[in-house]
């Protein structure tokens, strides 16, 4: 027995699975020094316990599969899925809700349907619909700002924009809350800058195709300013979406993650648009702090159509 | 029209450094009835046969031009021999090195000869395209002319890293180039002739240019074309050049134009001006393998190690024999496979020039893929399907259209072998209709039978009912 002959081409660029996610990973840096600046150490804390987790469910998951360890272990996959949770999740979390939170997404998200590459779901995002379903307390709570360790807790502007609009009381008086910024959330809107700066790092390598996140932000952001128009007493306005909650982090980092995403240009597009509108209808009608996750989740499962729907033209064929 | 590929290191600088430098005629060449176009000439020569310079040693057939033997000599034997596209049966021939010519060189009077003509001068010359498919000439000629097509378009595009041979061909011999092209235009009635050139090529555009200048003739017109790897494949380059897709399951005829490689205009150029058949051409020998990269003149069937030889000998040890560039290149057995028509560029890597692939991961369906895919293709998805054996997949998501670039493989993160799946799952496709093809031919030929047999037994009833009415028996239902 000979070895098979090399196939053409002889060549690659050596650009490589481990180095796009760590990349990612750096482009991470600005929301989580963000986070420390606003909350203290925390957010650190809580990165770090769900990176050993993850490693450890994704060795445990690799074990029971008996598959190799080392490309898996090393390639950095499970480390984004971790960070982005950790991020995600309010400084104030207990670190052993975040090891569930994590376990969900390793084990069942993306193991349980094959590992790196297959997972039809977002598994940070799977992780994070456990924990908001499982502890509602605690994952709707943030702390503001300054506060550091012991940070008293209280609603997310969006939060206290639903329960006051249900209330009737005046844009005015909501947006004059404790919880509000110049533009969007307290300390949500300095997370959602710092998002933005690492997601524009991340088109800049191309990393990521611009239509993903330009189609979140016009999802969200188009129908809330249509709406903000006609019922300003009603519908907060774009820039107070775009600046608040998971805005940023999702469009260029939750809902950029190829594996779960539409994969043509056009389908990345429907998948963007789609993911950004139902984050405001999330927002403005729900019953959840954000929409994000539900709507990158629900987006997860229209990709298997979407993905037939818009095969680009072939060269040389007629369509 | 949106034109994908990649832009790549092109390592051409060393072998342009000297001019194209001669080969010198081996001892002994071997000739492979099958010179790259994947069908066998029929050989008009047996061992024994003392042979000159462009003595016609087998007839073309197919897919495969005639062969001319390239020195004076006897033929040693026709067997089986190592060759670039695999083993096949070969003409070898022991040269004297005496290179005396079949006939005496003289120019053909061409502007006085009309198309057809023209092209049984290039069919019996046994000219091939020299672009590296080595289909003959005459032929894509033919079907050009009886398809009406307009331009001609003579591609001097050479996108592949390391393969400079039609670069350093523009650059010296230019105006072989365009009377080539002339006669080509003759040949084919096409009224205007682009000669593509990409734009890293500077000197070879200029040596062109003024080619063009110096012949003083309207129809020609030279198109600098960005450096961008696949844009020297057939289909790539007609959209490029034309702005017109060729479509998938047709060829550029159908859009109007027919695709020439320059070196082969070259080659119909010293038909014309002294009657000599195909017997050399340009081969670009590089790599940090060899010691003086350099453009040779081999006569067809001389062995790449005499090439090495001619370029220094070699530089390392442990070095891999490619027979093309780094994108498309087939590997080679070794030194002992000759020259075909074919052959544009030995290429000899060191582990260095060629690093190894990181093994293979899943696919993350980032789509970089996709991003530079000249046919447009999301090979994600085809790989997919490739991977399901899934005939249905394959076909929505175009595999017909993939011209195996290499450029998916070459972006992938996941180091995934994708092109070598897609050859693989072509030719399982082709297989699987063959056995479709065959198994509805034996259906046909059993519901045949089936007939004739139910013919045959109705026939036989009759006959038996006919036969007992005349003798009078009852009828087996009454009593």
């Amino acid at each position: 027995m000979t070895a098979p002959i090399p196939q053409p081409p002889h060549v690659v660029a050596g650009f490589t699975v481990p180095r796009v996610m760590f990349q990612v990973l750096a482009a991470l840096l600005p929301v989580l020094a963000v986070q420390v600046y606003l909350f203290g150490p925390r957010p650190l804390l809580l990165v770090a316990v769900a990176a050993v987790a993850a490693l450890a469910c994704e060795a445990l998951a690799l074990r029971l599969r008996r598959r190799s360890m080392q490309p898996f272990l090393r390639d950095g996959s499970v480390l984004v899925t971790a960070a982005l949770l950790a991020l995600a999740v309010p400084p104030t979390l207990p670190p052993g809700h975040l090891v569930l939170g994590v376990a969900c997404a390793v084990l069942l998200a993306k193991h349980a349907y094959g590992g790196l590459g297959q997972n039809p779901f977002n598994p940070a995002m799977v992780g994070y619909a456990v924990l908001l379903v499982s502890f509602p307390l605690e994952m709707t709570r943030w702390p503001a700002p300054g506060d550091g360790w012991d940070a008293m807790t209280g609603a997310t502007a969006l939060d206290a924009l639903r329960t006051g609009l249900r209330q009737s009381y005046t844009m005015q008086e909501i947006m004059a809350g404790p919880a509000f910024g110049r533009v969007g959330a307290a300390g949500g809107e300095w997370i959602n800058l710092a998002a933005l700066a690492g997601g524009l790092y991340l088109l800049a390598r191309g990393l990521v195709r611009w239509h993903i996140p330009v189609a979140v932000l016009a999802g969200i952001a188009g129908p809330a300013a249509l709406f903000h128009t006609f019922d300003p007493g009603a519908h907060a306005s774009a820039s107070f979406h775009l600046a608040s909650g998971a805005t940023m982090l999702g469009a260029f980092f939750i809902a950029t993650d190829p594996v779960s995403a539409a994969t043509s240009d056009r389908g990345r597009l429907v998948y963007g648009a789609g993911i950004g509108l139902l984050t405001w209808v999330i927002r403005s009608w729900g019953g959840y702090p954000d929409g994000v996750a539900f709507a990158v989740l629900i987006m997860n499962l229209a990709v298997p159509l979407i993905d037939r729907c818009t095969v680009p033209r072939i060269h040389g064929h007629v369509r | 029209m949106k034109l994908r590929g990649l832009t790549l290191d092109g390592h051409k600088s060393r072998p342009l450094k000297g001019l194209i430098r001669p080969v010198p005629p081996p001892a002994m060449l071997v000739l492979a009835l099958d010179q790259g176009a994947g069908e066998a000439a029929a050989p008009v020569v047996r061992p024994g046969d003392a042979v000159r310079v462009g003595s016609p040693i087998a007839a073309g057939a197919g897919a495969a031009t005639a062969l001319h033997s390239p020195v004076s000599g006897i033929v040693r034997e026709i067997a089986e021999h190592p060759a670039p596209r695999g083993a096949g049966r070969c003409i070898v021939i022991d040269n004297d090195g005496r290179d005396e010519p079949a006939v005496p060189a003289a120019p053909v009077d061409w502007r006085a000869m009309d198309g057809k003509a023209l092209l049984g001068l290039v069919a019996e010359a046994g000219i091939a395209g020299l672009g590296g498919a080595a289909f003959p000439t005459a032929t894509k000629l033919a079907l050009a002319r009886a398809a009406g097509v307009d331009l001609l378009l003579l591609n001097g595009a050479e996108c592949e890293p390391w393969i400079c041979c039609d670069d350093a061909l523009m650059r010296e011999r230019a105006p072989d180039i365009v009377l080539g092209a002339q006669v080509m235009l003759a040949a084919t009635g096409a009224q205007r002739c682009v000669i593509a050139i990409e734009d890293d090529k500077p000197e070879a555009i200029a040596a062109v240019e003024s080619a063009v200048r110096a012949t003083d003739d309207a129809r020609f017109e030279v198109r600098v074309l960005p450096a961008l790897f696949p844009l020297g494949a057939e289909a790539p380059l007609v959209a490029a050049v034309t702005g017109r897709e060729v479509p998938h399951d047709g060829w550029p005829p159908q859009v109007g134009a027919v695709c020439q490689n320059v070196a082969t205009a070259a080659t119909v150029a010293r038909l014309v001006r002294d009657g000599r058949p195909a017997m050399s051409r340009i081969v670009t020998v590089t790599g940090s393998g060899v010691n003086e990269p350099a453009n040779v003149e081999a006569r067809i069937g001389t062995p790449v190690a005499a090439l090495v030889d001619a370029c220094g000998g070699y530089a390392a040890t442990n070095v891999r024999h490619i027979a093309g560039g780094s994108l498309t290149g087939r590997m080679l057995v070794g030194d002992e496979v000759p020259v075909t028509k074919g052959l544009n560029c030995v290429l000899l890597a060191t582990a260095a020039d060629l690093p190894l692939r990181a093994p293979e991961v899943p696919c993350i369906r980032c789509g970089d893929c996709a991003d530079v895919c000249p046919a447009g293709l999301l090979p994600q998805q085809l790989h997919v399907a490739a991977r399901a054996g899934d005939s249905a997949g394959l076909a929505r998501f175009g595999l017909d259209a993939c011209i195996e670039c290499g450029c998916c493989d070459y972006v992938c993160p996941s180091s995934i072998p994708l092109t070598a799946r897609f050859r693989a799952a072509r030719a399982r496709e082709h297989l699987a209709e063959v056995e479709r093809h065959r198994a509805l031919e034996a259906k046909a030929r059993y519901e045949r039978h089936q007939r004739r047999l139910a013919e045959q037994a109705e026939a036989e009833r009759q006959a038996f009912d006919a036969a007992r009415r005349r003798a009078g028996g009852a009828d087996p239902g009454g009593g």
